[in-house]
């Protein structure tokens, strides 16, 4: 079956999530990758969503970190002061998603400005959740698509620490979770080199050369010495994906124009 | 104890320029209807606090209302940016805003510490971050016990608190359920708060652990059916998410968004609300 390169990430990411996951959803890839998952091979899954929805199994994917639909589903809805102390400060989160604006070679994420803080070329939303998930998630995820724009030498702010400048940097600001320990994107799987903590390529997507990985990288890339092929999406899986992707448009269309 | 007011008059004898307030909600139960009143009551000079300034923060900021705003996260919620926020920060349009940016485990614990009467919130958190260095307000404390380096952040006291709720009982007592964000805790931190309901019942009839603000902890309760739209209200009516689709749009202009909000917020009422949900209730 032909699939897109939006499809393959997606599956990727959902392959690696286990049963006795608890997640730390974001909206986007990271929430189709998780409820993939939950669709496929770890039906057992807890998803947790930051609006303070614990357990829970939307039938149709979210538009926003909020839903209805998260609630209704959901084995519990929790206070925001709850969700951060007790759930993530509290270290109960086995995996944190977080997607980027700007990442770097060690996984520090930007989401806050592009150029100087105090005068920004482009303002972007902010942290919100992410410098916490980042420092109390066992450990970290990160799905996204690659573009020179994002995958950049330096990040203009450090919204979400991952390695900083890489080897034992992170555990000596006594921080003691894992950190970033994968990045799936449109074109490869990426895991941190054990000692000095870079991401480095693990598995190239069907077709992808590294002539378009360098392209699409600000900074030299490091290949894995037993670097892989991904295995392509099956046809299971493409098809619960676009099930599910399918469902989501159609619920989400009948929210029509309101009139104002 | 509460006072049931037309909303016009709980804004009017409650929100003033200069006021420190917050309009809470997450995704859920946003309070448009009390934002489009305060926005028609013409005060100006706030500060408002908020872990997800969305479009109505985006609304007053565009209308010049806003000199600061305390923030964890500035976006239209499955959208994308604030074009209105922006322009204020990259252009200083209408008029410059200060900003004061948090993480949202740190505000989340500064409603929490307002609400306990305490002067500050201790998180371990913003490891790595760098907020730490641009915010003044970040500090570090150690802790006595331990000696582990944590993060400090004042207490949040706003003047006035204002949620949108599901209903109040008719003594003024209020049942906030679904997605409950932080409002218990802004209602609390703050030394006044407004609440506009979908509709008022004889008794609540909720089981005994339900989010439950009691009349006396709150000035003033308007009824707005429809009050949240185009967020929503579990249980009343759906998310409308086409307009937050359409927000992207209109905010994207200067011109665009002043026509805009001329139409359909200075020249309406709070009663336009219910018909703008009547196609999204179940």
């Amino acid at each position: 079956m032909n699939y897109s390169s939006y499809e393959i990430m997606v599956v990727s990411a959902a392959r690696l999530l286990r049963n006795d996951d608890v997640c730390f959803v974001g909206i986007g890839a990271p929430s189709a990758a998780c409820n993939l998952a939950k669709l496929t091979n770890a039906p057992d899954i807890t998803l947790i969503y930051e609006s303070g929805t614990i357990g829970t199994a939307p039938d149709v994917l979210p538009l926003s970190i909020g839903d209805g639909e998260l609630c209704s589903t959901a084995l519990t809805t929790v206070s925001g002061v709850e969700m951060f102390n007790y759930w993530l400060q509290g270290g109960r989160i086995t995996v944190g998603f977080l997607g980027a604006a700007q990442l770097d070679r060690f996984g520090n994420i930007n989401t806050t400005v592009i150029g100087n803080y105090e005068k920004p070329k482009v303002r972007l939303p902010g942290g919100g959740g992410a410098p916490e998930i980042a420092s109390h998630s066992k450990q970290v995820y990160i799905i996204m698509k690659q573009s020179p724009r994002s995958f950049v030498n330096k990040i203009d702010f450090f919204t979400s620490y991952g390695f900083g400048n890489g080897f034992n940097e992170r555990s000596d600001k006594g921080i003691q979770t894992k950190g970033p320990q994968l990045l799936v994107t449109d074109m490869a799987i990426w895991k941190p080199d054990p000692t000095t903590k870079e991401f480095e390529v693990v598995a190239l997507n069907p077709g992808v050369t590294r002539e378009a990985m360098q392209e699409s990288v600000g900074w030299p890339i490091r290949y894995s010495v037993t670097l892989d092929e991904n295995t392509p999406p099956t046809k299971l899986e493409l098809e619960v994906l676009r099930d599910l992707q399918e469902r989501t448009r159609t619920a989400h269309s009948k929210t029509r124009n309101s009139g104002q | 104890m509460s006072k049931f007011q037309p909303l016009s008059t709980a804004i009017k004898e409650n929100l003033f320029s200069g006021s420190f307030v917050v309009f809470e909600g997450f995704t859920h139960l946003i309070p448009y209807a009390a934002a489009h009143e305060t926005i028609r009551s013409g005060i100006t000079d706030l500060t408002l606090a908020r872990m997800t300034p969305d479009v109505i923060y985006d609304q007053m900021i565009g209308m010049g209302m806003v000199s600061k705003l305390i923030f964890s996260y500035a976006g239209n919620p499955g959208v994308g940016l604030l074009r209105r926020l922006r322009d204020a920060v990259e252009n200083d349009w209408p008029r410059p805003l200060v900003i004061e940016e948090h993480s949202h485990a740190a505000i989340a614990n500064s409603y929490e510490a307002g609400a306990s009467n305490l002067p500050l919130a201790i998180l371990r958190g913003y490891q790595g971050a760098g907020l730490k260095g641009i915010n003044a307000n970040i500090k570090s404390i150690e802790c006595p016990f331990t000696g582990e380096i944590l993060a400090a952040v004042p207490a949040l006291r706003p003047d006035v608190a204002v949620i949108h709720a599901q209903k109040a009982d008719s003594k003024g007592n209020v049942l906030v359920e679904g997605i409950i964000g932080v409002q218990k805790q802004a209602v609390l931190s703050a030394r006044k708060a407004i609440v506009t309901v979908e509709e008022i019942v004889p008794e609540l009839n909720t089981h005994p652990n339900a989010c439950i603000i009691p009349s006396w902890a709150i000035a003033s309760i308007s009824i707005v059916p429809g009050g949240a739209h185009p967020s929503y209200t579990q249980g009343y009516y759906e998310r409308d998410n086409s307009s937050y689709l359409e927000w992207d749009k209109i905010s994207s202009d200067r011109d665009a968004f002043r026509v805009w909000m001329q139409k359909n917020v200075l020249e309406q009422g709070p009663e336009v609300f219910n018909q703008r949900v009547e196609h999204l209730r179940d």
